[in-house]
């Protein structure tokens, strides 16, 4: 049997000032790691419930973005009348859809980023669910006029109801602000397409967004559109499609998250080592005490490693608790595969949260290791004699 | 006669210290029966509390064997002598050695923590031994609002709680005051008169020696004389 707990907790108790210290210095560490995790889940989040299962988007063989795709009108009017395509009355669930980015300098900041203008028809709106006019109206088809996502207006400048803002030569004004549930295009500006088509001189499009009767037409359009030779296009499902960018996106988050609190916990670690190294001198005789009791060394082995443990723990929960106030803060980065803003929130979830606790808790043990090893391999006379 | 508790047998313990080899016992030969009271007397440095080392199998001999309840200590393992120690030794220290974390009821606890006792039979024991030394009342506090002789009475406590085979005391009243030393030598000279505790005693001081029926001298590793002890003197019943 090993030693009970409570001589662990009431020596942790006991050096309340030390335990706390080394608690913080793991606590800052899973703050930092949760931090960062929380972006990249955020992003992640954005981009996996952006799809949905029924829509299929199609662009130009070769593309993995809609910004660097075409689709020509010819095209589109193929594609629209495909068998497996969903229908509202006689007309199919399709709509052609032209992107754009234009660089806008964000609130309070000389610097800017690339903000996504989505030239949308008519069916865009019933293609795209969670889309909602919050403030304004809704832009007049053929007009040079703009519905600019809420959370886009609240961090960029001049994107405002009734603000002006250009594209290429021409000046739009906002009329405007939608949500979308905290979907990818919550990070976008909407014109009329065929107004876009005229400012940016375009004759075609660059995807097109279709709705499809069932998973099997899903599969079998899909097929169909991509082996077609003449046609030079790709389709996939609307959700592999986001999270397709997902990795791209959050991936160099999630590798810095990895890499900075790695540092970070190499130095918990040694706060770690250095305190359960001042533990196992501060208890020499009492550790000589116990093997004379007859506890082993495995047991001692056990309750030092133990009580390093429940010490990063202790820090773990600090951290998370540093880290959850973010939850729901929202932000923005770069999307690397569509070179232009996405606005997500930080997500402190709950696997996100228990990985944290493992997280500190391996600190916790790693650092504790070779005090606790040294503690269980005193020769007991000379521990006696400490 | 019975077989005896402890047979060293030609024992020699020497070891290394700054660069000089120094001899701790040399060719000790000791046996101990059930109910014995043995004080072994002796100068600082002259292997009295070596010799007690190697009976609890903390310590290991050069030459020579131990053995304890018919047990050879030479040939166990690290792990083996752990259990076997719990099961047969009890141990009082200088300096009483009480987890200071642990409460009075919890230390005389910890050797039971080993066994199979349930906790109501564990209860029950550390009770016992608590009532036996006298501190009752005293279960709940933890070892620092305890006097010196209080706290090694719970060390007594904690090292008959098992009922051990022996019980060996390193220098027991060497950190009390007289009137404390003489209460601790009345539990022990108790122990060894009422319950047949074999007990062997390492001590600087003639008078807590006087309480043990058998007294030996070790001078410089060497076991020398025999003074038998009219003991019983000092027993209060």
């Amino acid at each position: 049997m090993a030693l009970p707990l409570k001589y662990n907790i009431r020596n942790i108790v006991v050096r309340k000032g030390s335990t706390l210290a080394t608690a913080f210095t793991i606590g800052l560490t899973v703050a930092v790691y949760l931090m960062v995790m929380a972006l990249a889940r955020g992003i992640d989040l954005t981009l996996s419930s952006s799809g949905d299962p029924l829509n299929m988007i199609v662009l130009r063989e070769g593309s993995t973005a809609e910004l660097n795709s075409s689709v020509t009108r010819e095209n589109f009017n193929d594609l629209m009348y495909l068998d497996g395509v969903e229908r509202e009355g006689d007309k199919p669930l399709a709509t052609a859809e032209l992107i754009t980015l234009i660089y806008k300098p964000r609130k309070g900041m000389s610097q800017g980023s690339n903000v996504t203008v989505r030239g949308v028809g008519s069916m865009s709106f019933k293609l795209r669910s969670g889309f909602q006019t919050v403030a304004g109206r809704l832009f007049q088809p053929g007009m040079t006029e703009a519905v600019v996502s809420k959370r886009i207006a609240e961090r960029f400048q001049g994107l405002d109801i009734g603000d002006r803002f250009r594209i290429q030569t021409t000046d739009y004004t906002v009329v405007g602000l939608f949500d979308s549930a905290g979907k990818a295009f919550e990070s976008e500006i909407w014109v009329d397409s065929n107004s876009l088509q005229s400012t940016t001189k375009r004759d075609g499009y660059s995807s097109v967004l279709m709705r499809v009767k069932d998973q099997n037409a899903l599969t079998a359009l899909s097929k169909r559109i991509t082996d077609d030779p003449k046609l030079h296009l790709k389709a996939v499902s609307e959700r592999v499609f986001y999270e397709d960018q997902q990795g791209t996106a959050s991936g160099a988050l999630k590798a810095l998250a990895v890499f900075i609190s790695f540092i970070m916990a190499v130095g918990a670690g040694f706060a770690g080592m250095n305190t359960m190294y001042a533990a196992v001198a501060r208890r020499t005789k009492e550790i000589g005490t116990l093997r004379v009791l007859g506890f082993s060394r495995f047991s001692i082995l056990a309750s030092f490693l133990l009580e390093s443990v429940a010490i990063a723990l202790i820090g773990a929960v600090i951290g998370i608790l540093l880290a959850l106030p973010l939850n729901f803060i929202s932000t923005g980065t770069s999307n690397w595969v569509t070179f232009s803003e996405i606005a997500f929130n930080f997500r402190v979830t709950a696997d996100l949260m228990l990985f944290a606790l493992l997280f500190g808790g391996i600190i916790g043990l790693v650092g504790s290791l070779l005090p606790s090893i040294r503690a269980s391999r005193f020769k007991i006379v000379d521990a006696l004699r400490a | 006669m019975s077989e005896p508790i402890v047979r060293v047998r030609n024992v020699t313990k020497r070891f290394v210290r700054d660069g000089f080899e120094v001899i701790a016992l040399d060719q000790v030969d000791l046996e101990l029966y059930e109910g014995d009271f043995l004080a072994l007397m002796g100068p600082s440095g002259s292997g009295k509390s070596t010799l007690l080392n190697l009976l609890a199998g903390i310590d290991r001999v050069t030459e020579g064997e131990v053995e304890v309840m018919g047990t050879q200590l030479t040939r166990m393992s690290e792990s083996q002598l752990a259990t076997w120690r719990n099961a047969h030794i009890g141990y009082i220290f200088q300096t009483f050695n009480l987890v200071p974390v642990l409460t009075a009821f919890e230390n005389v606890e910890l050797p039971l923590l080993l066994t199979k006792l349930s906790k109501a039979e564990r209860r029950r024991n550390v009770e016992t031994a608590l009532d036996l030394v006298g501190l009752s009342d005293r279960m709940h506090h933890q070892p620092k609002q305890l006097s010196g002789g209080q706290e090694q009475r719970v060390a007594i406590a904690r090292a008959i709680v098992t009922d051990p085979d022996l019980i060996l005391a390193d220098e027991p009243t060497g950190n009390l005051d007289a009137r404390s030393g003489e209460e601790i030598m009345q539990i022990l000279s108790t122990l060894n008169h009422e319950l047949n505790k074999t007990i062997m005693l390492v001590t600087h001081d003639p008078h807590a020696a006087s309480f043990a029926a058998e007294q030996r001298h070790l001078e410089k590793g060497v076991l020398t004389e025999v003074k038998e002890f009219a003991a019983r003197q000092h027993v209060t019943v």
